[in-house]
């Protein structure tokens, strides 16, 4: 297959949730590859992760099963294929067979046997459909495998063999060739931003030679939400911050990452990277996305090579500072709110407590559902699962099980910090005629901000 | 030389041999594999706090889950204590390291170590039969996991028509015993029983890594 017949398909600008438009041939192989030299390409790139973190995990595997119970895409469809270790056999297989310290017994004696093409290919649907690499099942794992990690790497592998799902192949090329996976180029972004402007009478500057703080923003964001651009501008200039937005790093998402290729990952980290050490900038904010959070946060660093030169804060975090500290201040508003942690940003990443002390700020009441904060269940949209078409089912299931939990609080008010868990929401609500709708944490900070305090 | 000779000298000689060695040799093999630095700025310091709090954290299921996991926690406890508290506390273990160590600890009544062995049979049956009826567990099982039950087991049944004196032939009996545990000591280094290693290391590396990040695992 060229490229061409597969990443030609436009984005569908159209659709609750942002992806390319339904394919109505899918072309899940890349490239011109022999089946042999996929298998091959697979297991180079495979062995490229085959490092310490990998190898303790997969050989400390008991198969319990226990992953299982945690999953949201078992707990969608009970199928014994979902459990989350399972999603990883060929790489566990070729670990054993080509790596770990008993290779030598498992390929002389052929006890584990070659990874072979047709497992690769059954095994796309497992590791890019149905894991968002959420981290739940870890949780419950008694050996604490991190399988979010290893299926990240996996998929390494898989981009190499050319087997990434059609969809999530053609954002991503889109991501790596125009800037931006939804179509969100410099130039779009540039007018969306004057646009932005101009509607809700906020400055907002855009490439500033000199700026102590780079925004960025997601193409959701960008494309869909982009009133989310506004608020950030209300707020940074609320608090008298020197800030831009910039149209040579703007772009927050890393489609890179989510789809296996280190160094198209890298391409699009070095340009946020290089823009904030051109203007200078102490800090970079990233936007209410949670992948973006991991890909800077905590794998910005291992790109470049050594410690980023500036600070790096999802919105939330910076919010949360900013009400604490007294920055701003915020009217009250008097609501019942229950909490939707996107779990890169909580329990991958650790910014679990600045919600809730943002809504705390705000004075609602805030109704924890039963697995929540760290522990939260995942909306099924993430790891660019949201933008495969095939997996729609089972993502409206798991986003049922999800609606159910947020109802059961009773809250009135539904609120979260990533706009990809947002157009979940979105896409998923209207399908099963949810009567709330989920709403931007960033955009109700924004609407309560008291105006006339100075930092 | 007798059977029984030949389980307390050369059988028992090379399999604490292959113990030893194969352990070290695994245990090497994982640590001299590639350790990549995470250059990305830690929320906290003192990682391995968090570390030794994974260890400990995982020792039981979070509340969410604990309705769906009790019984298996619970399985999996019987077998690891009953396998404790029958390698360490049995009078004639005892006297086995005792000439290996040069020194011993008081045992447990004898009835209390046969029903202890009981029990832990039981569980070990229990914990197959849910590996072949539960068909995640079915699905995700190999070779390795049926063998080290079997390698588990054994000792256990052979241990106690020793201890009953159910044998044709008392020393016949004990040496196949001992065979049995030779047998788990060979295997030990080779299969899943490594988990006993495992499973520190592991979750140390979860927990050191997430605490450095917040967040939880
Ligand atoms: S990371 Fe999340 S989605 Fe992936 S296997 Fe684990 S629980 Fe399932
Ligand atoms: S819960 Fe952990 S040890 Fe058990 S099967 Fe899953 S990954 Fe393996």
């Amino acid at each position: 297959m060229s490229d061409a017949t597969t990443t030609d398909i436009p984005v569908d600008l159209e659709s609750k949730r942002l992806t390319v438009t339904r394919p109505d041939i899918r072309f899940d192989k890349q490239g011109e590859l022999g089946d042999d030299e996929r298998v091959q390409k697979a297991m180079q790139h495979f062995a490229k992760d085959f490092g310490y973190i990998a190898a303790n995990y997969m050989e400390a595997c008991v198969h319990c099963g226990a992953c299982a119970q945690a999953c949201p895409f078992y707990e969608a469809n009970p199928d014994p294929k979902l459990t989350p270790i399972w999603k990883l056999e060929p790489f566990k297989q070729a670990y054993k067979r080509e790596a770990g310290p008993l290779s030598f017994f498992y390929k002389t004696l052929n006890l584990k046997s070659k990874v072979t093409i047709e497992q690769l290919e059954e095994w796309q649907e497992l590791l890019y459909d149905t894991c968002t690499m959420c981290g739940r099942c870890t949780l419950v794992c008694p050996m604490s495998i991190d399988i979010a990690t290893l299926v990240g790497m996996a998929r390494h592998g898989m981009f190499h063999a050319g087997l990434v799902p059609h969809e999530l192949y053609t954002v991503t090329e889109k991501a790596e060739r125009e800037g931006s996976p939804l179509g969100a180029t410099p130039k779009v972004f540039a007018d969306r931003v004057e646009w932005m402007e101009d509607e809700h009478e906020v400055d907002m500057p855009l490439d500033a030679d000199k700026a102590d703080v780079l925004v960025l923003m997601s193409s959701i964001e960008i494309q869909k939400y982009p009133e989310s651009m506004a608020a950030t501008g209300k707020i940074l200039n609320q608090m008298g911050k020197s800030w831009t937005f910039h149209t040579e790093g703007y772009e927050a998402t890393n489609f890179g990452m989510l789809s296996g290729n280190t160094q198209w990952q890298k391409d699009m980290t070095m340009k946020i990277i290089s823009t904030a050490e051109k203007i200078g900038a102490e800090l970079v904010i990233l936007p209410e996305c949670g992948h973006a959070y991991q890909a800077l946060r905590w794998q910005g660093a291992n790109m470049l090579g050594r410690p980023l030169p500036f600070k790096v804060q999802h919105i939330s975090e910076f919010l949360a500072e900013a009400v604490e500290s007294g920055a701003i201040r915020v009217n009250k508003v008097d609501k019942s709110v229950a909490f939707h942690d996107p779990c890169q940003v909580s329990r991958r990443g650790g910014a679990t407590p600045a919600p809730r002390k943002i809504l705390e700020a705000l004075g609602v009441e805030l109704r924890e559902p039963e697995s929540t904060g760290n522990l939260n269940f995942c909306c099924g949209g993430g790891g660019g699962v949201i933008t495969i078409h095939r997996a729609d089912s089972l993502r409206y299931k798991i986003m049922g099980n999800k609606l159910e939990q947020l109802d059961a609080t009773g809250a009135e008010m539904m609120v979260t910090s990533c706009s990809n868990c947002r157009q979940n929401f979105d896409d998923s609500g209207e399908k099963l005629h949810w009567d709330k709708q989920m709403n931007s944490l960033l955009e109700l900070v924004a609407e309560n901000l008291v105006e006339d305090t100075k930092s | 030389m007798t059977l029984l000779d030949f389980a307390r000298g050369p059988a028992m000689q090379f399999a604490i041999f292959i113990f030893v060695f194969g352990i070290v040799f695994r245990l090497v093999g994982v640590w001299a594999m590639r350790h990549k630095r995470d250059l990305s700025e830690p929320r906290q310091p003192s990682a391995w706090k968090g570390g030794i709090h994974g260890l400990i954290q995982h020792a039981w299921p979070y509340k969410p889950f604990r309705d769906k996991l009790m019984t298996d926690y619970v399985i999996g406890y019987v077998i690891h204590l009953g396998l404790l508290f029958v390698i360490f506390f049995y009078k004639p273990h005892i006297l086995f390291f005792q000439d290996i160590f040069g020194f011993g600890w008081p045992a447990l009544p004898n009835g209390v170590i046969t029903a202890i062995s009981i029990i832990t049979i039981g569980a070990l049956v229990i914990a197959l039969v849910k590996r072949l009826t539960d068909p995640v567990r079915r699905l995700i099982s190999n070779f390795d996991d049926y063998f080290t039950w079997f390698v588990t087991t054994l000792p256990f049944v052979t241990g106690l028509a020793t201890a009953g004196n159910v044998w044709w032939h008392y020393e016949t009996g004990l040496a196949i015993h001992l065979l049995s545990v030779w047998l788990l000591l060979i295997y030990f280094p080779f299969g899943k029983l490594m988990h006993a290693f495992w499973f520190g290391v592991s979750r140390y590396t979860t927990g050191s890594r997430f605490a450095r990040r917040g967040g939880m695992a």
